[in-house]
């Protein structure tokens, strides 16, 4: 009962955000890139909802437009973390305790070893700041992830009698895998996911916050904050509006993560595929 | 029994002598914040603002020198003779300087400090202020003749720089870490990442200064600044990164504003020579887009002076040329469709650190995307944009704030990063140097003036204001900016 | 056990050795020319390559990575293009702001989150463990910049509890230098004490349904003393491995945290380096960050095999 509550609270928070960035491709209140100094710095209005900036532009417009990098970005890494850390996971599950097993896990902790942030941000700085290399950035962190992830479900997956009466009918550990295994992982991905998806909002935040993210006149949510940071004293909401989003956004994910975490464990120890 | 007497007694007496020391101990010392930490403490060598704004008449001290106003006065020379031919300069040098670490000054180590700056290996990042002089000779310990290869009106101008500054053989091999000059004031300390720490020199050769002691407290982030000047950890700010905190410090009773202007003509720097903008018409386009207003405005909150050239409005000889150049975007399209470029085009605009740039820069997009021009914005850090568009001239347009003073001679440059190649130009800048006399050069420098407003060069944006912020209890601090600098000399507190 | 020591030394050996490779590597791939960036705009083309010449920015790279390599391993960084001091005293000097700073929030993060996981255990499914839970969520969901910032205004700016950064250094006294690095703990602890919070409750959970624990129970104790006596002594394994984790990450990733409050510490070291190219210390702090991850896991990996018997066994 609780496992749907959060799930629901958390995908409506979520799809909140997703919806308004889609919309924001074919209509926004006020166009973003739009210098409108007279308006500078207004308090939420009947005209702009939620108050203008600096620049006299429209926060809710900023927002909406915002979270279409946010989530691209978030989402694109995890693709990367789940499209080179799956295939990793599943080989080294495959051929657990060889030199290739060996070699895939060291590989996994040395990336793990290394401190993300930094790297993150020596990434950007040095090949360009911007929306493509923070999805770069953010993605190469999410793969030993995966790897991780994938290696330790499959492993507990090749003890199951459906998966040893494959292999002794000749099946090979490659075929297993993709067959057999992978779906019984999907699950488990999902949840790994909506994790990774909203680490990937907040590590975007951080990276747009110094800089270092998506670039002008693009609107960005970390670098709205940063560009806030000064007139906070005299203009709060500049701050709160797009740290509101940010927290929602990744509250509304891991809401859903829990939620789908709770509903779809059960079934995890599942039927044979 | 009187022992306990007098204890008892002394008490509150040592009580009120501590309360008292530590009230004036407050009084003598000063701790500014600013926002750039130096790499290094070198000015003569490499030089980058920060440093000068640490040591630039605090620590070292040149033949002449800057005052607040801009005039260039006696510094270590305390009078010259200049030959009828302008070829040979003769400095008679004050008597009775000594360096921190006790040695002398003399004519020695000023031919030490100018032959180093001038010499075929020197790093000094001011080079060109040098190469003119042909030879450095010492008569007598207190006297130095300078030769010059040809006359220069801007000699005594270019040594008050913080790059002529005079220098000790003896303590030249850790000049960077510790600088030894002949100074008000004494290095101590650098916490690096932090601050550094400066004494009074009790044996200073002129007026002694009011302070006993400042720290220089390195801030880079604006909010911090604002946050450590409202906290009082700081008393003052020289240039206050976050113009839009201003107003807030202006209702504070506890703070006051310095404003003034500094030599910073902030440009939309144009690469020459790189199509479309090799075409006057497009230039011409670009000036007719851009509102000044707006930027000044939306990007300095209000602070700033438009400019129509590339020339300080504070200057005797400068002119208002911004009517070449109004706002006006229905001309701005027209000039672009007559240059063949009636749907726009793409461009770079590629922005270095400064907020000046980096917000300056969002608005001028917006104004050019108006008018059909598509600014591609790359916001860089200083060293890429040293790399990108000033070595490599890749780009095609950017924002920078030239604070050299008197600087519109780079505009002679062919090779200078925006390539602007006049010969007419160069030629005018070679008469002018060897021009002295004062009458006949104001019109040369008006010339100058009008030559790069009506061939529309760069995009002339406005001078960049000096926005300093204090404690309502110090006085002395420079208003405006006639070159880098913190003069602690001048800088006492209130009673 | 000796044997197990032995071959995860090995391995840390390789993964340091390979790290250093790796850093190097992508280090060198860097645009961006650190003597005309420290000359400035008015330089001429002979100067920068004079002090190209000078820093020694010209020399084969194997020749550089062998030197590198060589001076760490005795002690010698470098020396800093930009500052010009021995890179391994900047390092020194950062660690004593970075260091009792993670310690800072690492104490902080535990102390809070001990209890509330312990205590969101105990009242699992019921309302104070629903609270937890939310709270908990919002803790994790909240950038750690912006909570700084919103920290600054409040306690900095508007009541001026505490001073809006920076760091007198510790001379200046003990609580001096505590006091100020208080906002800034406080702003890193909150997520993590959020995040192991949660990871508390969870292990605790999982014990809870334990055999041995339904075994105390039947000796009669209360779930509570169970709990205490038995299940935070195994629950701790998990919490010690988030721990050691997020150790390393509060030393690394404080760096947008000292920006805010003007710390000198590693991060802000390394993210003026990287605007600077001052490629060597950049190279150095680094390796330094992935060596403390990498030593600090090799010993939570043999603290488990001495903490835990059954682990042994496997060995």
């Amino acid at each position: 009962m609780r496992g749907s509550y959060t799930l629901i609270l958390g995908a409506a928070m979520t799809l909140c955000f997703a919806a308004a960035a889609l919309v924001s491709f074919i209509w926004v209140p006020f166009d973003v890139t739009l210098v409108d100094i007279p308006n500078k710095l207004q308090r939420p209005t009947g005209q702009h909802w939620l108050g203008t900036d600096h620049f006299g532009r429209d926060l809710l417009s900023m927002i909406m437009v915002g979270a279409r990098t946010s989530i691209a970005v978030a989402l694109i890494a995890v693709g990367i973390g789940i499209l080179i850390g799956v295939p990793l996971g599943l080989l080294a599950a495959a051929r657990k305790g060889s030199w290739l097993d060996e070699m895939i896990m060291r590989a996994n902790d040395l990336i793990f070893a290394f401190p993300s942030l930094v790297i993150a941000i020596l990434i950007t700085a040095i090949f360009g700041a911007g929306a493509v290399n923070a999805i770069i950035a953010i993605g190469i962190f999410n793969i030993p992830v995966f790897a991780r992830v994938t290696r330790g479900g499959a492993l507990s997956l090749w003890e199951r009698e459906f998966i040893l009466s494959a292999r002794v009918a000749g099946k090979s550990g490659l075929l297993i895998s993709v067959e057999h295994i992978l779906p019984n992982l999907a699950n488990l991905l999902i949840v790994q996911g909506t994790i990774q998806f909203s680490l990937g909002i907040l590590a975007e935040a951080g990276l747009s916050y110094v800089g270092l993210g998506a670039q002008p006149p693009l609107p960005s949510w970390g670098r709205m904050l940063a560009d806030a940071q000064t007139m906070v004293s005299f203009a709060p909401h500049l701050a709160l509006v797009p740290g509101g989003a940010i927290i929602l956004t990744v509250l509304g994910l891991n809401l859903m993560g829990d939620g789908l975490r709770d509903r779809l464990d059960p079934k995890l120890r599942g039927r044979p595929v | 029994m009187p022992q306990r007497f007098t204890a008892r007694a002394l008490t509150p007496v040592l009580a009120l002598i501590a309360t008292l020391s530590t009230a004036s101990a407050a009084e003598t010392d000063i701790t500014i914040g600013m926002q750039l930490e130096p790499p290094h403490l070198d000015p003569t060598s490499a030089a980058a603002g920060a440093i000068d704004n640490v040591v630039y008449s605090n620590i070292f001290e040149g033949l002449t020198r800057f005052m607040g106003d801009g005039s260039v006065v006696p510094g270590l020379a305390k009078s010259w003779d200049i030959s009828d031919d302008g070829l040979s300069y003769t400095f008679h040098l004050q008597g009775d300087v000594r360096f921190h670490d006790g040695s002398a000054m003399d004519a020695a180590d000023v031919k030490f400090s100018l032959d180093r700056a001038r010499a075929e290996d020197s790093t000094n990042a001011q080079k060109a202020l040098f190469t003119g002089i042909a030879d450095v000779a010492v008569i007598d310990p207190l006297t130095v003749v300078l030769t010059l290869e040809a006359p220069n009106g801007n000699l005594l101008f270019n040594l008050a720089w913080g790059d002529a500054v005079i220098v000790a053989s003896e303590t030249i091999e850790t000049i960077k870490s510790n600088p030894v000059g002949t100074g008000a004031f004494r290095f101590v300390k650098w916490v690096q990442g932090d601050r550094i720490d400066l004494v009074r020199n009790g044996d200073y050769w002129g007026t002694a200064p009011a302070l006993e002691g400042a720290t220089f407290k390195f801030i880079s982030d604006p909010t911090a600044a604002f946050a450590a000047m409202m906290a009082e950890d700081i008393d003052a700010f020289q240039t206050f990164p976050a113009p839009e905190n201003l107003p807030q410090f202006d209702a504070d009773p506890r703070f006051k504003l310095l404003i003034g202007s500094t030599e910073g003509e902030t440009i939309l720097s144009t690469n020459n020579k790189m199509p479309p903008f090799d075409n006057k018409l497009v230039r011409q386009a670009l000036a007719h887009a851009i509102d000044r207003q707006a930027i000044i405005d939306g990007a300095m909150f209000g602070y700033g002076t438009p400019i129509g050239s590339h020339f300080a409005p504070h200057n005797p000889a400068y002119i208002d040329l911004t009517g070449n150049s109004v706002y006006d975007p229905a001309k701005a399209k027209a000039l672009l469709a007559e240059a063949g470029f009636a749907d726009g085009f793409t461009t770079t605009l590629k922005l270095p650190p400064p907020s000046y740039a980096r917000r300056g820069g969002e608005i001028i997009a917006a104004q050019l995307r108006a008018v059909g021009i598509n600014a591609e914005i790359s916001n860089l850090e200083w060293a890429q944009w040293l790399e990108q568009v000033f070595r490599g001239k890749d780009y095609g347009l950017t924002i920078v704030s030239h604070t050299e003073p008197m600087d519109i001679g780079i505009y002679a440059r062919p090779e200078y990063y925006f390539q602007y190649d006049n010969p007419a130009f160069q030629d005018l800048m070679t008469r002018l140097t060897a021009t002295a006399d004062p009458d006949q050069r104001r019109a040369m420098l008006q010339e100058a003036q009008t030559v790069i407003s009506t061939d529309y060069v760069n995009g002339y944006l406005f001078q960049l204001a000096a926005t300093s912020v204090a404690k309502t209890g110090v006085q002395g601090m420079w208003l405006n900016a006639p070159t880098q600098a913190i003069d602690l000399t001048g800088i006492s507190w209130a009673d | 056990m000796l044997r197990y020591s032995l071959k995860r030394l090995l391995s840390l050996g390789i993964s340091l050795v390979v790290a250093s490779l790796v850093i190097f590597a992508a280090i060198e791939v860097a645009p961006g020319d650190p003597a005309r960036f420290m000359l400035g705009i008015n330089a001429q083309p002979d100067t920068v390559a004079a002090l190209r010449a000078e820093l020694g920015l010209d020399v084969p790279k194997v020749q550089r990575y062998l030197a590198w390599v060589g001076g760490m391993l005795s002690g010698d960084f470098g020396i800093s293009y930009t500052y010009r001091v021995p890179v391994g005293q900047m390092i020194a000097d950062r660690m004593w702001v970075s260091l009792p700073l993670a310690l800072m929030a690492l104490t902080l993060s535990t102390v809070i989150a001990l209890p509330v996981g312990l205590y969101a255990a105990d009242r699992r499914g019921g309302r104070g463990d629903m609270a937890v839970m939310g709270l908990t969520q919002l803790g994790i969901a909240v950038p750690n910049f912006w909570f700084a910032m919103i920290l600054v205004v409040i306690f900095a700016i508007n009541l001026r509890w505490f001073s809006a950064g920076g760091f007198p250094g510790w001379d200046a006294g003990l609580l001096v230098g505590l006091k100020a690095l208080t906002l800034p703990a406080v702003a890193l602890a909150l997520p993590q004490a959020a995040i192991l919070s949660r990871v508390m409750r969870s292990a605790l959970i999982d014990i809870l349904s334990e055999d041995f624990m339904r075994t105390a129970r039947a000796k009669g104790l209360t779930r509570q003393q169970a709990l205490w006596r038995h299940g935070l002594r195994n629950a701790l394994i998990p919490v010690l491995t988030i721990m050691g984790l997020q150790f390393s990450f509060l030393l690394a990733g404080a760096i947008i945290i000292e920006q805010v409050f003007f710390l000198p510490g590693l991060g802000r070291l390394v993210f003026q380096s990287i605007s600077q190219r001052d490629l060597i210390v950049v190279e150095s702090v680094v390796m330094l960050l992935v060596f403390a991850v990498i030593v600090v896991n090799f010993a939570v990996d043999l603290a488990y095999v001495a903490v835990d018997p059954r682990l042994r066994t496997q060995l």
